[in-house]
């Protein structure tokens, strides 16, 4: 798992806000591309492969 | 009756020669062969020259009477140039060629990634070179046609195979009716469509794609330099891709994308390849460029490989052993390859010098190659032809974020066709010192490379057989050594010395390298004298030393002619029998 520190509640809150809007603002068409752009950035971010194949399978649980 | 097309094929660049076929009643009674290879493609023209260097004559059959139609294969790899370097065919392509190492990937008009092959002042040869495949199978046929151990035969076409234990028979197809030949041996290099393939029932194994790709040869003046062009998802063919070489003669290869549900003919129909060209020429900035067409071809990417190449007496290289993706131009780069590993150990086997076990290493090693280029090659095709909605979402990702953020760039850079290590090859030796050194070509690596001056480098000076690189300053090769290299040559297996590092020639060297300046020893890891490598009749290493004694040399050799514990006094019982 992650080293970095869990999101404050505020910060959370913030992402939540802004991840939104940025949805909104791709529009039907493309939000499924922004958020494939989005995790890609995030992976690279994170630098780490084995964390990231752990937050796909967190992420594809209870669809 | 076989009637191969005897006008010569039409081309704006090449002037097509059409050879007289090979006519049973023009020859006497024909003896049972040592080979017989079937198929003067580019890889079946490189086997006869690598047998006949060893050696051991060969019967070539090639049921057209003319080269290549088209240009298939344009790319050719470093590896490549030093292996048709062995048979001399080196000097008319770097002569007519153009060589590169750069390639580009733009999207939405943006250059968004750059590739850079390393070129290394140790390498005589550039990581690519361009050329059309008529001009590199008629340098080939021509060092064929004056070679005195080759038998070639145009317009000989093979329309009956029949594998026996010790031999194989064969029914040959010629424009007077057919003859039947038997040989020890077969090589089957007859392509993609092997028929050699299709009549011994064998089956490929691995996977096809869908996507379907136009190659188009066109005579166009464009001032761009020698460096490969891949477009992805272009306005006039959305999702798909573009890719643009030059080669020799004016020409530009232009290969694109077709839409999934287009057919060959639909899509080589004259209308539809001047409306895509002429968009293409637009998206570069050369709308109204006049263009020619030459040839032109529709082709779809396949990953499938024999799973074994060697069947009894018949052995297989080439496209007729394997169909790769020619993306990372895996074609004829691979063949050769393959053709250099056969072609040594068949020579031996052929001449009794081998057992015939030395063949399955022939296959192990050129199968886990093939499997892994299958591999390698579907990563490269998963990004240009994406098999999935989600394959094709996380591609038009990348295109994307690339226009900004450079670090998804390197996924643009399907890898090419390399040479292959054979790192767990049965051939390599147990007891040597692989795992001491720091540095240098490891056990079944290709050689590196050593500039030794102006027009004169390591491999112009290696090949034909084992090759021992023996490093000392002193003025002789230890005697312990010599015995062990003249009953390797007496059991009739082929070896050179090659003494590095002495000023004075060394007694017992075929060459003596000085290596004044210690560049060689560096880049080959050596600490000290005594070491050595041995290098297979490939060039690939099979054993290295860091002090090197007579009875691991003759180990080492043993191993890598396929003996199960063999040493030079029973490889001359072996030629004796």
């Amino acid at each position: 798992m992650s080293h970095s520190k869990p999101l404050s509640v505020p910060a959370l809150e913030q992402v939540y806000d802004a991840l939104a809007t940025a949805i909104d603002t791709a529009g039907p068409g493309k939000s499924e591309l922004f958020l494939v752009k989005l995790a890609l950035l995030n992976a690279n971010a994170l630098g780490d492969a084995a964390v990231f194949e752990a937050q796909v399978a967190a992420a594809l649980k209870d669809l | 009756m076989h009637e191969p097309h005897a006008e010569p094929r039409r081309s704006i660049y090449y002037r097509y020669q059409v050879h007289a076929p090979w006519l049973a009643s023009k020859h006497p009674p024909q003896d049972r062969k040592k080979v017989v290879i079937v198929g003067a493609g580019p890889i079946g023209l490189f086997a006869a020259l690598e047998l006949a260097r060893l050696g051991v004559p060969c019967v070539l059959l090639e049921s057209e009477l003319q080269v290549s139609e088209g240009s298939r294969a344009i790319v050719f790899t470093r590896r490549s140039m030093e292996i048709l370097q062995q048979v001399g065919v080196d000097a008319p392509i770097t002569a007519n060629g153009l060589p590169w190492r750069f390639g580009n990937s733009f999207y939405r008009g943006q250059r968004v990634y750059r590739m850079e092959a390393p070129h290394d002042p140790d390498d005589r040869f550039f990581p690519m070179i361009n050329l059309q495949q008529q001009y590199l199978e008629q340098y080939l046929t021509e060092a064929v046609l004056a070679h005195p151990l080759i038998d070639m035969r145009w317009g000989n076409r093979v329309t009956r195979v029949d594998p026996k234990d010790s031999f194989v028979r064969v029914e040959v197809d010629t424009p007077e009716g057919s003859y039947l030949l038997e040989s020890d041996w077969l090589v089957a290099s007859d392509g993609a469509r092997s028929g050699i393939r299709a009549m011994m029932d064998l089956k490929l194994e691995g996977a096809s794609y869908e996507g379907r790709f136009v190659i188009a040869d066109i005579r166009i003046d464009l001032p761009l330099p020698t460096e490969r062009l891949a477009f992805f998802d272009p306005d006039w063919n959305p999702g798909n891709t573009i890719l643009m070489h030059r080669e020799p003669h004016g020409i530009w290869r232009v290969d694109y994308q077709l839409p999934p549900d287009e057919t060959p003919e639909q899509a080589l129909a004259p209308g539809s390849l001047k409306a895509r060209i002429d968009a293409q020429l637009a998206m570069i900035g050369h709308a109204g460029t006049p263009w020619t067409m030459d040839w032109c071809s529709v082709y779809s990417a396949r990953a499938l490989t024999l799973p074994d190449y060697v069947h009894g007496r018949v052995l297989f290289i080439g496209d007729a052993a394997h169909m790769l993706p020619i993306f990372g131009v895996r074609g004829a780069n691979t063949g050769w390859q393959d053709a250099q590993g056969m072609a040594w150990r068949l020579a031996f086997v052929a001449r009794g010098v081998a057992p015939e076990a030395l063949l399955q290493s022939y296959s192990s090693e050129r199968v886990a190659a093939a499997w892994e280029i299958i591999d390698e090659a579907g990563k490269s095709t998963r990004f240009m032809t994406p098999p999935t909605r989600g394959f094709r979402l996380l591609r038009d990702a990348v295109l994307s974020l690339s226009l900004s953020q450079p670090f998804v760039g390197p996924l643009y850079h399907w890898r090419t066709s390399r040479p292959h290590e054979y790192t767990h090859s049965p051939l390599n030796s147990a007891g040597d010192d692989n795992g001491l050194f720091k540095a240098g070509p490891g056990h079944g690596a290709p050689p590196q490379n050593i500039r030794l001056g102006a027009d004169d480098y390591l491999l112009d000076h290696l090949g034909g057989g084992f090759d021992l690189l023996y490093f000392t300053d002193g003025p002789a090769i230890p005697e312990a050594l010599r015995k062990v290299v003249a009953a390797t040559r007496a059991g009739g297996v082929p070896m050179r010395v090659v003494a590095v590092g002495a000023a004075e020639p060394v007694a017992g060297a075929d060459l003596t390298l000085a290596d004044a300046d210690g560049h060689f020893r560096q880049r080959y890891g050596v600490l000290a004298g005594g070491a050595a490598y041995l290098l297979r009749p490939d060039q690939h290493i099979c054993a290295r030393w860091m002090s090197l004694d007579a009875g691991r040399l003759q180990s080492a050799l043993a191993t890598a002619l396929g003996g199960p514990t063999g040493n030079s006094s029973t490889l001359a019982a072996r030629k004796g029998a």
